[in-house]
């Protein structure tokens, strides 16, 4: 059972650093979010949501549910604290 | 089990100390569209407040003042208020989380988003200050539970 834990997870990183092959090299000026995404986000972000800082567009707008899973992640943390720490005879 | 700080310097500063802090946790919040901040700035600004006032003057006299229940409640209000916006946006006729469909009574689009933005940042912003507070309180209170128990 365990050799076959290992074997799955060596094929799952194997099959990972085999997709690193295709990712677009660091701080390439010709990879697709640098052509198409950033400029995007650069121009329009004013017009759109009149909000000058663009990380929080970004953040809160453009990709809304990625921090809607963040938040729900914290709650996650704090739940789970208050599950495993608390007192159960209160 | 944290008990009182007695020193009147640590104590006299941190009841100065601690308005300003959460005045500028609140800062953080509202100027996150202008400057770097935001809702888990924020948040966590206004959690380490809290958390001062814990080591200042100990559990108890803190206790008095926020109690756990609450805090949990204001933990869930945060993310019930960042996705019932974006729910009333996808009852509205929009997608979900698309802040331009909320309705509000403003004329251009673009601000309803930045409105939009807004609130969800005050929604991540008190989830995040009520569960620093409350994983805080936790690990802080589970001591006294092992000692009376042994």
């Amino acid at each position: 059972m365990r050799v076959l834990a290992l074997l799955i997870v060596l094929f799952t990183g194997g099959l990972l650093v085999y997709g690193i092959e295709d990712m677009p090299r660091w701080a390439d000026p010709q990879s697709p979010p640098s052509v198409h995404v950033s400029p995007r986000y650069i121009e329009k972000t004013v017009e759109e949501t009149k909000t000058p800082n663009m990380v929080t567009s970004v953040l809160a707008d453009y990709r809304g549910f990625d921090t809607l899973g963040e938040v729900t992640v914290i709650f996650t943390a704090g739940v789970a604290c208050l599950l495993l720490l608390r007192k159960e005879t209160e | 089990m944290i008990d009182r700080y007695e020193n009147i310097v640590i104590q006299t500063i941190c009841r100065i100390l601690i308005p300003f802090v959460q005045l500028y946790g609140l800062y953080v919040i509202m100027h996150g569209h202008y400057s770097p901040g935001g809702g888990f700035q924020g948040g966590v600004i206004l959690g380490t407040s809290f958390i001062l006032l814990m080591l200042a003057y100990g559990l108890e006299a803190s206790l008095r003042r926020l109690s756990l229940k609450a805090l949990t409640v204001f933990g869930s209000l945060g993310v019930l208020l960042y996705s019932g916006i974006g729910l009333v946006s996808l009852l509205m006729g929009g997608n979900y989380l698309d802040y331009g469909k909320l309705p509000l009574p403003i004329a251009s689009i673009a601000e309803i988003r930045a409105m939009g933005i807004l609130g969800i940042e005050i929604g991540v912003g008190i989830s995040v200050m009520a569960i620093m507070t409350t994983i805080f309180l936790a690990i802080a209170s589970y001591d006294t539970a092992g000692e009376k128990n042994g």
